[in-house]
């Protein structure tokens, strides 16, 4: 696919809750980002900033009151709710804080899943990509496990297998290490850093840990609904 | 599993698994219900059957029979009654008129099978000393038997009836101290015949201490003679293709030979609104049974959908549409009605089988036959089934509706 230059690109995007009511209140006042192929980008901010409110706009979860949002180069404007959902479940890929997983499910199911809702029918390739996954995120051995016995960090990483299954242009992780301890968190920030190194997939990543953000590419932070920062650096490594 | 299933179903199945409790629990209840009606179902048509059977073997679906005799008031001149109080005449056996042509033009009528003329009376039966009031039925066994299944109950000799044969009743060879070979002699209540000796060919046992002392079977002929209306017959007795054509036929035949036609649906009729009465109770039990059913099978789902909102959520985020949440939990409520209507109907059939072994009649013989209707199964899986995915529909909805955003925020 010809990909367009840019894997995100977000321009006055507010969000209001409870809109029309007295209770109306905005969140997000009006955001411009863009996000470049293969960036690895961490959002910071306060709690109540509006980062998991963002997060919802961009992975097509929620809508935005106002402004505009491409994905990959496509305008979400004015799509339908099945169109949504189709560009969500193809493009995007998300990482939440804890139980992530379906629980029913070993880890090479849930790893599957984003194939299965779109073909619906199983096929060998599907299953032979979802081990290939765990491979990748070290968890070849658990892939027939049901997934409430895998520990949080193991979680997170069959969590990450499953947010790469469509090879989305954009994964969004918000505080994907949140529940995790240090050792567990640093592997699976780890592993984010090399499946970017690997597919330059794009990463955006809500964390409050600043030991991992100063590890990110790109830190923007959001203030009460505005970013206040947005800047560049160089990581060690 | 998940190599062969789509989505929908390889979802609905792990859910399923997940909370088995519950799975257990619902497919209990539902095999309790599904299992009760279909025994409840199968014994009342059991038992309705058994008794349409006797019924039906043992008589005549339509009986015709001469008119009844009116008594005329005596005028003595135009408008002046002789006297107002009319007694009933006494009704002795009489003829049907041109019996011949009658039973011929009714053995033309379409859905007619068999027509056997019959001549009945009373009498008495002497041996020695013993005598015993009886009556006589004169026939012709070639039709009559078939009508009358008496050849399948003869207990002793066999079945006949030449001009000096008799047939008589287990008890009635009781009282009379009679074996097969010896003679009776039988005197007609009627007729003032002379007494006519009879040798005893057969000793039936028609399942009732009344009918077997009383009722005997001769010949046509020797009927005639004893009654005292040779040449008559007392009523034509008439099997039909469809029993249950029997009312319309007889009401049809009545007016147009001038006889008295009774169906056994006309003679039986306190049987026929049993049977309404019983069918009414059993399709409410039906209703409250699959009502109760659906209500668990809803509440359960219920329950599910809130427990499961987060990750329903996470499948939406992952490119679940709408219609495929939607059918995870139809097919849920489909297979939980589904799996405890085959069990259930594994328990009613056990059930059923177990009451058919315990439950006899007095003389060993089976209350009911040990029916199992494939159909009724096959009807009850069907409806179960489908009375599983509408009571999946309210909690599938609530699911298929969950924001996704709100799901996973929690
Ligand atoms: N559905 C909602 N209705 C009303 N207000 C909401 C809703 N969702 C979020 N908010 C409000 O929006 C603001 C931003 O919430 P959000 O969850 O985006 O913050 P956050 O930056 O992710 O915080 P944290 O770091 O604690 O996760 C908060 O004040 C919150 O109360
Ligand atoms: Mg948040």
């Amino acid at each position: 696919m010809a990909e367009a230059p840019e894997a995100l690109r977000l321009s006055g995007i507010r969000k209001s809750f409870s809109a029309g009511t007295p209770r109306e209140v905005e969140v997000l006042h009006g955001i411009d980002l863009v996000l470049q192929h293969g960036e690895f980008c961490a959002l910071i901010g306060p709690s109540g900033s509006g980062k998991s409110t963002l997060l919802n706009i961009i992975g097509l979860l929620d809508r935005p009151s106002a402004g505009a949002l491409f994905i990959g180069g496509e305008a979400t404007a004015g799509l339908a709710d099945t169109a949504l959902t189709t560009l969500r479940g193809r493009r995007i890929g998300f990482v939440f804080q804890a139980h992530n997983l379906i629980g029913a499910f070993t880890a090479a199911e849930n790893v599957m899943m984003p194939r299965l809702l779109e073909r619906n029918w199983p096929d060998a390739a599907m299953r032979a990509e979802a081990e290939a996954l765990l491979e990748k995120v070290g968890l070849s051995r658990w892939r027939d496990t049901r997934v409430n016995n895998l520990s949080g960090g193991q979680a997170q990483r069959v969590a990450i297998a499953r947010a790469l299954a469509m090879n989305p242009v954009l994964v969004l992780a918000d505080e994907p290490t949140g529940n995790l301890d240090t050792a567990a968190a640093d592997g699976v920030f780890a592993l984010l850093r090399e499946i970017n190194a690997q597919n330059s997939t794009t990463f955006l990543i809500v964390t409050h840990d600043v030991r991992l953000s100063a590890l990110c590419d790109r830190v923007v932070e959001l203030v009460d609904g505005r970013i206040s920062t947005d800047k560049r650096q160089l990581h060690p490594g | 599993m998940i190599r062969w299933l789509p989505f929908d179903w390889f979802t609905a199945m792990r859910f399923m698994r997940d909370g088995w409790v519950q799975t257990i629990f619902i497919l209990v209840g539902v095999s309790l219900g599904v299992g009760v009606t279909i025994f409840m179902s199968e014994m009342l048509s059991g038992v309705q059957a058994n008794f349409l059977h006797r019924v039906l073997t043992a008589q005549a679906m339509i009986v015709v029979l001469p008119p009844d005799e009116l008594a005329v008031a005596l005028h003595t001149a135009p408008g002046v009654v002789e006297d107002a109080v009319l007694q009933r005449p006494n009704q002795r056996p009489r003829s049907i008129d041109q019996w011949q042509n009658i039973r011929g033009q009714i053995e033309a009528t379409p859905g007619v099978s068999v027509v056997a003329p019959i001549i009945t009376g009373p009498g008495l039966a002497v041996r020695g000393n013993a005598s015993a009031s009886i009556s006589v039925i004169g026939s012709d066994p070639a039709d009559y038997f078939r009508i009358v299944r008496v050849p399948d109950y003869i207990v002793h000799g066999q079945l006949r009836l030449r001009a000096d044969d008799i047939l008589i009743g287990v008890d009635l060879a009781q009282q009379l101290g009679v074996a097969v070979a010896d003679k009776i002699t039988v005197v007609a209540g009627t007729g003032g015949r002379a007494p006519r000796p009879l040798t005893v060919t057969g000793i039936f046992d028609l399942g009732s201490k009344g009918v077997n002392l009383r009722t005997t079977f001769v010949a046509l002929r020797t009927g005639q003679s004893l009654v005292g209306l040779p040449g008559g017959v007392t009523s034509l007795e008439i099997a039909l293709a469809d029993p249950f054509a029997a009312e319309a036929t007889a009401q049809l035949l009545a007016p147009r030979y001038g006889v008295r036609a009774d169906s056994w649906i006309f003679t039986n009729k306190q049987f026929f609104i049993a049977v309404q009465a019983q069918n009414l109770s059993s399709l409410l039990i039906r209703i409250s049974v699959g009502l109760s059913a659906a209500f668990g099978v809803a509440s359960v789902l219920v329950v599910s959908v809130v427990q499961r909102a987060r990750e329903i959520g996470i499948l939406r985020a992952m490119g679940g549409r709408r219609g495929q949440i939607l059918r995870v939990f139809l097919i849920q409520g489909g297979i939980m009605e589904f799996g405890g209507a085959v069990l259930g109907s594994a328990l009613g059939a056990g059930i059923l089988l177990a009451w058919n072994r315990l439950a006899r009649q007095p003389d060993g013989s089976e209350m009911f036959p040990f029916l199992l209707d494939p159909w009724l199964v096959v009807g009850t899986v069907a409806v179960a089934t489908l009375v599983g995915v509408l009571a999946g529909m309210a909690p599938a909805m609530q699911a298929a509706r969950l924001d996704p955003a709100v799901a996973i925020r929690g």
